[in-house]
């Protein structure tokens, strides 16, 4: 399985959503694409994504400034 | 059979329109910004541009920026915020300037261009409807645009925002 990985770090709203789900299209379903942020909007702004597409929001977290996210495609 | 679940999906999703009445570059954003995570979370979006928002269909953006009008405008600065009194905004140069400051401050906070928006609005299918009568009035034609934008009416904009979950008028 591949990595999928998303560096959105220094992208404000809603460029780290747009990109995510741009990339979401390439990953297969099932798989977990993982983004790195630094938008502190980006922690409300994935979970209501992941609501409202159905998409599987797996970890919501935070490494210092950076927010990670880990989303499963439905 | 994937074909029917991709429509079936379509029949279900959620829609929004908005009327876009404003070109400047301050204004351009809240439309580009909620039609372009609109259709990123699989809304079906129509962005319908009247009077002076037709301008953000044009080939080449030249938005512009002034603080004039807007007392409630404050552009940080050196730690602190700085308002512009109008009297100051109708100097020759400021306005410019300000528009320059602006443009300056969106790329050093990671927002997107508008140009770059509008592309995402393009790529993600998001309906673009210039107003006819618009066009008319300021005499635009089609070629002015970008291309795959369509043409319609008050009427046309109705139909569609019957249809729709969201309405937005900015």
């Amino acid at each position: 399985m591949a990595e999928h990985v998303l560096n959105a770090e220094g992208l404000n709203c809603p460029l780290p959503i747009l990109k995510a789900k741009k990339m979401l299209k390439s990953v297969p379903v099932g798989e977990v694409l993982s983004i790195r942020a630094t938008d502190p909007g980006s922690v409300a702004d994935f979970a209501a994504f992941c609501r409202q597409t159905g998409n599987e929001l797996v970890s919501s977290g935070q490494d210092g400034d950076v927010y990670t996210f880990e989303i499963r495609r439905v | 059979m994937l074909d029917q679940a991709n429509e079936d999906d379509l029949e279900n999703a959620k829609s929004m329109s908005i009327i876009v009445t404003k070109g400047t570059l301050d204004w351009a954003y809240p439309p580009f910004i909620l039609g372009t995570t609109a259709a990123a979370m699989d809304m079906k979006v129509t962005m319908f541009f009247t009077f002076y928002g037709l301008v953000l269909l044009k080939k080449k953006l030249d938005l512009k920026f002034t603080p004039l009008g807007n007392p409630a405008m404050e552009m940080p600065m050196m730690g602190t915020h700085v308002s512009m009194p109008n009297l100051l905004g109708v100097l020759p140069g400021v306005g410019g300037a300000a528009g320059k400051m602006m443009k300056n401050l969106i790329r050093k906070k990671g927002v997107a261009s508008i140009e770059d928006l509008r592309e995402a609005a393009v790529e993600t299918d998001v309906r673009l409807i210039a107003c006819q009568m618009t066009l008319d009035l300021f005499e635009y034609s089609e070629d002015d645009m970008i291309d795959g934008i369509e043409l319609g009416g008050a009427a046309t904009y109705l139909e569609v925002a019957s249809k729709s979950d969201i309405n937005l008028f900015i």
